[in-house]
This record gives structure tokens, sequence and C-alpha cells, in this order.
């Protein structure tokens, strides 16, 4: 578990990078239930007029706390976690996307900490304002 | 496209929702947790769900406005535009949820509707545990 009184304001906490697949996709879909064809079928994604296959945003936001709370050691510390979802991640049918995970200090509070996070896919923050709130 | 008129419409207590241990650990593996998590903490004997679980419970009460046709929201028009989860305690795998939604706020922007929901979470006994704050994009006819 971190201590989390040595911390400082700016300080990186983790920094983990994830390969996606459309294997990635699936597997997301019947974990969490959600099976909108736009995370799978190229045809369906181009026929409402996207730029591919995307990853669904929830699971790019639960891609974005794994580092953190692989850092925290319990999944149970985060409080409070929120995020935008600026900019979609395309996932080709025969390659990968590599999203690039940082996640530093932004405030710190008696009792909780803020962490906020990067999100880089393909040279771009996916995630606006995405911040955590945690416990000790 | 989206009924402005629903804003502030409550929709019924979702139906109990069991939180399994595999369930808990399929959706740990999808959302690339390290193989650690799919066991309780050292110390402790219950798993933990990750933060981001709890978008299953609200997906039960989303259901119900992507069915009502009063609501008339276009999905295939929809996209996800921001995501919030706010935590009472976390959830953990026994607990048996239901969730209330209530269609916060509906605004117009540029041509498309942004309709923000909120849903609570409740246990079994009737304690929050989890209000879960999503706004949709509807994009309009010409966006």
């Amino acid at each position: 578990m971190p201590e989390f009184e040595k911390l400082t304001i700016g300080e990186q906490v983790a920094q983990k990078d994830f390969k996606i697949t459309r294997d990635s996709l699936v597997r997301y879909a019947g974990a969490s239930g959600d099976f909108n064809p736009i995370h799978y079928r190229d045809d369906v994604a181009q026929a409402v007029g996207l730029p591919g296959v995307l990853a669904h945003g929830m699971l790019t936001m639960g891609i974005s706390i794994s580092p953190v709370i692989e850092w925290l050691g319990d999944p149970g510390k985060v409080v409070d976690y929120s995020v935008r979802f600026t900019k979609p991640v395309v996932v080709p049918a025969d390659g990968s996307a590599v999203l690039s995970v940082t996640a530093i200090v932004g405030a710190i509070e008696e009792d909780r900490l803020r962490i906020d996070i990067t999100t880089i896919f393909s040279g771009s923050n996916v995630l606006g304002k995405a911040q955590a709130w945690v416990k000790p | 496209m989206v009924n402005p008129t629903i804003e502030g419409k409550r929709y019924p207590r979702t139906s109990s929702y069991s939180v399994g241990v595999e369930k808990l650990r399929e959706f740990s593996r999808a959302t690339f947790l390290p193989e650690k998590f799919e066991q309780p903490i050292d110390g402790t004997s219950i798993l933990v769900a990750p933060p981001t679980f709890a978008v299953v419970i609200q997906e039960l009460s989303l259901k119900q406005v992507l069915s009502d046709t009063e609501a008339a929201l276009d999905f295939s028009r929809v996209v996800h535009g921001d995501q919030r989860f706010v935590y009472q305690r976390p959830i953990v795998a026994g607990d048996e949820l239901t969730s209330e939604l209530v269609v916060e706020s509906i605004k117009t922007l540029a041509g498309n509707h942004l309709v923000t929901f909120n849903t609570e979470i409740f246990d079994a006994t009737n304690q929050l545990v989890c209000t879960a704050i999503s706004t949709l994009v509807v994009r309009g006819d010409n966006a």
C-alpha cells in the first residue's frame, strides 16, 4: 500500500500501456452486457457513420483505472471516479490499439487524494478530466 | 432523437441483481486488472468489485429508458459523453443490488441532445451503495 503522506502534487504514481484487440472488445461486451454492435461489427459501425469499430468508452474507463488500482492494491479505495469521453478509440479487425495510461497526484486533501489520469491513443488524450478520488 | 419532456422522469426500481464472484473475475479480466484482483485482498475474505463494475447495474436501469416509447431515445445515434461513479462503500461479491434512475437533465447543444441520467444503486438493506451519473449524447439529424 502506498504511503500517502509522502506523495507530492504532480508526482506520477502509475504508468502502463494496454494493447486492445477485437478480442478484448468481445470479452468486455460479455463481461459488461453491452452488446452494441458498433463495438464488434465493421458494417454496423460504418452504417452509422463511425470511423470504424470502436472500443466501448466504459472499457477505456475501466482500463484507465486499472494501473491506479494496482498501485493502491485495493479496488475498494477508489471512492469517486469520473471521465469524459472526448475521442473514439478505433480498433482494427486485424491489429490492435494501444492505450498508454499515466496517473499523477492531482490534489491532496486530509483524508483523500485526487489522481488525474491521462489516456493516450494514437497521440491524443481520449479521456477528458479523468479523475479518481482515492482513500488511503 | 429524444423526447425532451422526460426530463425529471423517474423509472421504477429494478429487480435485484446478485453480484457473483465469477462475474467480478470476468469483469476484472475484461478491464485488464492483474490476476491477483480475482481474489480477495490479503487479510479479507470478500471479493471487491472494480469501480466501473457499477455500469452493469446502471445498464439495467438504462434498459428501461431505451424501451420506453415515451422517451423515444434513438440508441443508434447515441454516444457516451461522460460517466461518473460515486461510492458510499465498494460493491462486493454477494451483494444484492437494485437501482433507480432519474432523468436529471436534457440539454440541446449544437443540434445534439445531452441527456444526463442519475442512477442510485442500493443494497439489500436499502442503503445507498453508489450513484452513477451518465451523460449520453444523442446526435441530431445533421450531426
